[in-house]
């Protein structure tokens, strides 16, 4: 049998298993620490950073670290929110995001994000980058305005669906998603493949459906992200 | 008859026995035979290795050596570091261009020359410098750019450039460089005279645990910059479980202002290749790995033939110097232009076939690295110091230095200073003594670690070379009284904006967001409160990046608004009419005032 580990985060006692990450240890502990790549079901990336955490002083992403013995964790202090504050805002400044007409409005996690860290707006310049679209499939739209390059469609298609169908190419600034062909229409992707759910933010689209969900009945309408984990703290308390 | 592209591809593709994690060398050969990686070639490596086309993609757009576009026959990479500006780039670039007619980025309308920019190649001391193709064209001219274009219009040959042959190995027959290795203080360490062979048969004579204890005893550390203790990683890598496990060598030597590895690989190879061996020995590996900067290909087929007459000589291959059961053999994976390559887990994507992009630690190394076997990546210069220990024991290796920074570091010394070049001093020395001997003892500010490092200011000339204080991996950049700091530390986020390999965001957009705000403020169009807006995003990019690259890349911003704030201050100005200097008001009308067809009363009036 398995010894539990046992670590702190802020102070808090926490007991997780062995070869847990302090995301996923936190996260049965129900302790909500944000996170933007990281995506149950698939592997690790630790390419956004929003879930770094201070281990004995030491910034790591908390998605990718295993827990260990007696580690203290500081995840919820002013120093390590205002971090994460900043990198949302980069996310923001560095693509096109139009959250008043996206169809992800309520449903995107970027959103849901800055309004959990209550970021009126970015205190960056914005870059206004020109990005392409490819809307040549019948039934998905990729939109790079909006991608945050997270990597997820890009697990997901590998992991889940067995495809290929997403990679990266170019580096630094000129990052950004490529698809297995010319367009994504020439693809194998179909729009029932787990890769099109993947999607935080409104990069990738299912066509047909935009606003088909009422304000009010989206995910984030009523609570903030991160606030199911912390909830069941709630429900389990009482 | 010629050659089908398939045929080529198939071709490469089974001289690699379809192995994926060969695609580097699959690339670069088609690369070499086409000029470029056409995009019908990329579905066919994809077909021959096994994997989609979008992964051979996203490979070919990662490294500045590849392209899918055709480009000239004769490729010109005018290295554009800061110290190669201040040697008189600008001429030299505006040379090309004129002679060549056509502007950076682009190739002659006839299709067969190719001009562009790259970062640091290594020629530091002998810039401005230019690679074009696989050659080295040195200490250039806007007279020596125009006659090396009008030549190469007659022949399309880059070696027919070269006239005279540098010093030392740089002349062998092999190298053919006009390079020089402007050693300027040969120490007692790494340029004594050697005994081929003799560390590695000491090595093979004790246990490799032995070998391990020597290393540790010597208190090595690191000579790439980061100066982890060698011997640790050698004892990790060792105790960790694996059926194989490699060895590798870092001759990704990309750090602007670097050079000394350039000088190891030309001198003593077998050095370097024996510092290999002993470390597999002591780890138990059969295989390694050198990897060596695309930049440093005019050295291959010389390091190539020094491989080859090591394994004739049973110095590799199969029960190595008759030791049995110890076979060892080492191939050269040559890299293609990403300086991050020259992080150890990045080098180790590379070296599988992947984009250069850094991997998650844990695990480490030690425990998965290539391939997912227990590896240990070393520098050049690292493995150098192993051989040394080796052959005359570790109190000769650390009776030099200071007790935590054993034993001697070569320096690589550019800028402005009378005698650029590769110095071998012992840890420990005042940067003062050594700005003495390569006279440069006006200068306003020093570079010390290159573009990650940190600037140093006259009232710190006094501080130490050394792991805990002025930590270097042998770039020193000197400036004089006639430059801009701000000029300078804008070339440096320049390079990595450019070198960034865009996985993590902070480093991503953070570099470009600070790169911005420097611009902004060397435009006039900064308050004082940017100066502590840059300060903090410099911390968050510090902090919250997932490899050294970001991690260390505002260590030039911060390191100059501290020691040189006044400069900062002079360009910065209090907010007037409410209005923060960097926001104009007018052009940010302009758009709308062109749609709507007139002109904003406020603004104009």
């Amino acid at each position: 049998m398995n010894q539990p580990v046992t670590f702190f985060i802020d102070g808090q006692v926490i007991q997780g298993q062995p070869g847990q990450t302090i995301l996923e240890a936190a996260q049965d502990a129900r302790v909500y620490i944000p996170r933007l790549c990281y995506r149950e079901g698939l592997s690790n990336f630790g390419a956004c950073r929003v879930c770094t955490v201070l281990v004995n002083d030491k910034p790591v992403a908390a998605c990718t670290t295993p827990i260990t013995e007696g580690m203290m964790i500081e995840n919820d202090t002013e120093r390590v929110q205002n971090y994460r504050k900043d990198l949302i805002d980069m996310l923001f400044v560095e693509g096109n995001h139009f959250c008043m007409f996206c169809e992800k409005s309520g449903n995107c996690e970027l959103q849901a994000l800055a309004y959990r860290f209550r970021i009126p707006a970015p205190k960056y310049l914005f870059q206004f980058p020109q990005r392409e679209i490819d809307a040549s499939h019948p039934d998905i739209f990729i939109d790079r305005n909006r991608c945050i390059l997270c990597g997820r469609c890009v697990r997901a298609s590998k992991e889940l669906d067995g495809k290929n169908v997403f990679q990266f190419v170019g580096r630094g600034t000129e990052k950004r998603i490529a698809v297995n062909a010319d367009q994504l229409s020439d693809t194998d992707a179909v729009v029932t493949d787990q890769a099109m759910d993947a999607c935080p933010v409104g990069a990738i689209l299912k066509k047909h459906i935009g606003y088909t969900i009422p304000v009010g009945k989206r995910v984030y309408d009523h609570q903030p992200i991160g606030a199911d984990i912390e909830d069941s703290a709630v429900a389990s308390d009482t | 008859m010629n050659e089908t592209l398939q045929d080529t591809v198939t071709r490469i593709c089974s001289s690699f026995s379809g192995d994926r994690s060969r695609l580097m060398d699959v690339v670069q050969a088609v690369h070499d035979e086409c000029g470029h990686v056409p995009r019908p070639a990329m579905e066919m490596i994809a077909q021959e290795l096994g994997i989609s086309r979008v992964e051979v993609e996203s490979l070919i757009s990662f490294y500045s050596f590849y392209t899918d576009q055709p480009q000239g026959q004769v490729v010109i990479r005018l290295c554009n570091d800061i110290v190669d500006r201040m040697s008189g780039m600008d001429r030299v670039a505006q040379a090309f261009s004129a002679e060549l007619g056509i502007g950076f980025g682009q190739t002659t309308p006839d299709g067969t020359i190719s001009l562009m920019y790259t970062p640091c190649i290594g020629m530091s001391d002998q810039g401005p410098a230019a690679l074009i193709n696989d050659v080295v064209v040195t200490n250039l001219s806007s007279d020596s750019a125009r006659e090396i274009v009008q030549e190469l219009k007659l022949h399309l040959d880059p070696t027919r450039l070269i006239k005279h042959l540098g010093d030392g190995n740089n002349a062998h027959e092999l190298i053919q460089a006009m390079v020089n290795n402007n050693i300027r203080l040969k120490g007692d360490m790494l340029f004594s005279v050697i005994n081929r062979g003799e560390a590695l048969n000491k090595a093979l004579n004790i246990s490799p645990m032995e070998v391990i204890r020597a290393v540790k005893t010597a208190r090595l550390r690191g000579r790439g910059g980061a100066g982890f203790p060698a011997g640790m990683k050698w004892e990790y890598t060792r105790a960790a479980k694996g059926d194989k496990k490699y060895v590798m060598c870092n001759a990704d030597e990309g750090e602007p202002g670097t050079f000394k590895d350039r000088v190891l690989l030309t001198e003593l190879p077998d050095r370097v290749f024996a510092g290999m061996t002993i470390a597999g020995y002591a780890i138990g590996a059969e295989e390694g790995i050198l990897y060596l900067r695309q930049e440093y290909a005019y050295l291959k087929e010389f390091l190539e033939n020094v491989l080859q007459k090591r394994r004739g000589d049973g110095l590799l291959g199969q029960n190595v110097m008759g030791k049995e059961g110890f076979n060892f053999n080492i191939r050269i994976q040559m890299g293609a232009g990403a300086y991050v390559c020259g992080e150890e887990t990045a080098l180790i994507s590379s070296c599988e076939g992947l984009r250069g992009d850094p991997k998650n630690r844990p695990p480490f190394p030690a425990q998965k690295g290539y391939l997912g076997y227990p590896t240990i990546v070393n520098n050049v210069e690292t493995l150098c110091c192993v051989t040394k220990i080796l052959e005359l024991g570790p109190a000769s290796f650390n009776e030099q230095g200071t007790e935590r920074s054993a034993g001697t570091k070569l320096l690589s010394i550019s800028g402005d200073c009378k005698l650029p070049g590769i110095y071998e001093v012992p840890l420990g020395i005042e940067l003062s003594e050594v700005l003495k001997m390569a006279g440069a003892e006006d200068a306003i500010a020093v570079q010390v670690g290159g573009a990650s490092g940190q600037m140093v200011a006259p009232e710190d000339f006094n501080r130490h070379i050394c792991f805990d204080d002025l930590s270097t991996g042998g770039s020193i950049m000197v400036f004089g009284a006639q430059r801009n700091i701000l000029e300078i530390v804008h070339t440096f986020m320049d390079f990595f904006v450019e070198e960034s390999c865009g996985y993590c965001t902070p480093c991503r957009v953070g570099n470009q967001l600070l790169r911005q705000r420097l611009e902004l403020i060397m435009e006039g169009k900064g308050e004082p409160a940017d100066l502590e807006n840059l300060e903090e995003l410099c911390q968050t990019v510090k902090t919250c990046s997932r490899c050294g690259l970001g991690q260390t890349s505002p260590n030039p911003i911060l390191s100059t608004l501290k020691h040189f704030r006044p400069v900062y201050e002079a360009m910065v100005q209090e907010e007037k009419d409410g209005f923060q200097p960097a926001f104009d008001l007018r052009e940010s009308l302009a758009v709308s005032e062109r749609i709507i067809g007139r002109q904003s009363v406020h603004v104009h009036s």
